[in-house]
């Protein structure tokens, strides 16, 4: 095997995490319990979350950032299960667009997440046992409910600001219909009002390659002790290709051969780009829960604001006072253009003081995790006009 | 801050702004940097929103706390819902549109109120250069050769009239302004003012 494909050595033991996060933590019981969309209640449930910065004064200057589907809270700090820089380091810290000496920033493990916030790889206080698969469905919507009441716990009446691209995006979004007078400005990047069909069966893909895993045992591996390491890195595998582009994979890897002049002519990884895909599938493994994956894939998959909203998406927003900027990628097609447009038209037909803006890239779909200096100009530009007009 | 008092030279943007009733909500097609939005901000206190296709101009304006769309005049409008702003302006634009007449119609759906600025093409500078020289005209309010212009669509004054009367658009107020920014004489005949006239606001509202 190539050297890149090796198992990453891990710092912090991912399963512990789930329970014992080395973030911050919140805990919830009975009086603060959660309802869920799909009608359950969590009685004890707990939210893991890092912030960055202070709050000043006048509590007005918070920036709460939604992560992705694959996310954590260590937005803008060294994960402690990869010892790798945050996720977002390019946009949150001292004097980038999201600037941490203005800002007090915020970031939460999501609902049915498997770093800190409780999800199947948490372990039901009714049991003693990991839920695994007796852990209710959730929505974005549930997803929401729980940061809000991360956000009521740190005394915080109105955010200055919630962003997130992709599902960090429809939670976005989801903040702005379900809370409005809570939210002052809204950052949503490449994401999408609802899940289109060929997601969906992108996840679909993924979600019957962890099935299909004999050591998932029908979600009770961490009880049994294996895990579906090769189900969910394939989920990974072909996850990892809808996040970027063929011009991206072109310039990265062409058909360039993996440390040897000349095929083997067998299924070896001989091309790069097949070691590359090999390595995001064994190293995502290691710091992700089998189960939090189909989770959260059925929760991205299940969103769908207008269909909260009589199939108007225009009613979600309604009367909103929120700011929005919304900004999407030429190669995207995960998310395309055509998404962010159609939130866009609906923030329009609801009087929503809304900019957008199509970024040229050929980064695809990951593009909004990486460099793009546009995208920081138009995010710089969008908050410090903002900051302006909240006097902070 | 009052009209009189600001930076811009561009005298047909006060103008567009003296038309504009303070506290209306407007909708700038093709803002451009975002100008005119932020005189009309700073002056007028207009709730302004904005449509602009080039990229550059969308940052700048967002920058500046406008909230502008990226976008195209000729395909974006069917997405405003009806009486959904007071004004609608279209700012030295028109003449850039692909469906002139689409985009005109859209404009008094949308708004109670359209504005249209453009250059008039049967000023009489432009006719000399095409009847003495042979040549499309290149002047200082449309400075681009035949084969690199975003310009597809040029009229004159009467053109324009004629246009507002086949979508039944009734004229409130027209000013034509000469080469240096003057007000053409406003009793002035329909052919003076389109011979004279370099550029034409009109401030329209349905029929």
């Amino acid at each position: 095997m190539p050297n890149r494909t090796q198992v990453p050595e891990l710092l912090a033991d991912p399963l512990a995490e789930a329970n014992q996060p080395s973030s911050l933590l919140a805990r919830f019981g009975p009086d603060k319990a959660l309802q869920l969309d799909s009608g359950a209640t969590l009685e004890h449930w707990q939210i893991a979350y890092q912030t960055y910065g202070s709050l000043n004064a006048s509590r007005s200057n918070a920036v709460l950032v939604c992560h992705a589907l694959t996310g954590d809270q260590y937005v803008a700090s060294r994960n402690p299960v990869t010892g790798k820089g945050g996720w977002w380091t390019a946009m949150i810290g001292p004097g980038k667009p999201v600037d941490t000496d203005r800002f007090f920033v915020i970031c939460a493990n999501v609902l049915g997440g498997c770093m800190g916030t409780t999800g199947p790889a948490s372990t039901d206080p009714a049991t003693g046992k990991p839920w695994g698969l007796s852990f209710p469905m959730v929505t974005i919507r549930d997803m929401v409910r729980a940061q809000a009441h991360l956000i009521d716990s740190l005394g915080i009446d109105s955010l200055f600001c919630v962003a997130g691209g992709s599902m960090g995006g429809m939670q976005v979004l989801q903040w702005a219909a379900t809370y409005p007078t809570r939210v002052f400005s809204a950052l949503p990047l490449a994401t999408a009002a609802k899940h289109s069909a060929q997601n969906i069966a992108f996840h679909e893909v993924g979600r019957q390659a962890v099935m299909a895993d004999p050591d998932w045992r029908q979600g009770r591996y961490l009880d049994e002790g294996t895990r579906p390491s090769k189900g969910l890195s394939v989920a990974r595998m072909g996850a990892h290709i809808t996040y970027l582009s063929e011009p991206a994979l072109h310039r990265k890897f062409g058909r360039k051969l993996q440390e040897r002049s000349a095929p083997t002519f067998t299924f070896d990884a001989d091309f790069q780009v097949e070691s590359y895909l090999r390595y995001q599938g064994i190293s995502f493994v290691e710091r992700f829960d089998a189960n939090s994956y189909l989770y959260v894939t059925r929760a991205m998959d299940y969103f769908d604001l207008a269909a909260d909203h009589d199939g108007v998406l225009a009613k979600a927003f309604a009367g909103t006072r929120t700011r929005f900027c919304v900004a999407s990628f030429t190669s995207d097609w995960l998310f395309p253009t055509t998404d962010s447009r159609a939130i866009v038209h609906a923030l329009n037909a609801a009087g929503a003081s809304v900019s957008f803006v199509e970024l040229e890239s050929d980064k695809g779909h990951d593009a909004f995790l990486l460099e793009e200096p546009n995208l920081f100009a138009t995010t710089r530009g969008f908050i410090g006009a903002a900051a302006r007009a909240r006097g902070i | 801050m009052a009209l009189a008092d600001t930076q811009t030279n561009r005298i047909d943007l006060r103008l567009v702004a003296e038309m504009v009733t303070p506290g209306s909500r407007v909708l700038d097609v093709g803002c451009g940097d975002g100008e005119l939005l932020s005189l009309l901000a700073e002056t007028r206190g207009v709730d302004g929103r904005g449509i602009e296709l080039s990229r550059e101009g969308v940052a700048g304006c967002v920058a500046r706390g406008l909230s502008v769309i990226q976008g195209d005049a000729d395909t974006d409008l069917a997405d405003y819902p009806d009486d959904s702003f007071d004004y609608v302006i279209l700012s030295q634009t028109i003449q850039a549109t692909r469906n002139p007449r689409l985009v005109l119609e859209h404009m008094l759906r949308i708004g109670r109120r359209a504005i249209v600025s453009f250059p008039n093409f049967g000023h009489w500078r432009m006719r000399t250069q095409v009847f003495f020289l042979g040549r499309m005209p290149v002047t200082d309010s449309l400075p681009y050769a035949w084969w690199d212009t975003p310009n597809i669509h040029f009229c004159t004054i009467r053109d324009f009239v004629a246009l507002c009367d086949t979508v039944g658009a009734e004229k409130e107020r027209a000013v034509a302004l000469d080469v240096a920014g003057g007000r053409v004489g406003v009793s002035a005949p329909w052919w003076f003012w389109n011979l004279f006239g370099a550029q034409a606001v009109f401030l329209l509202k349905r029929g």
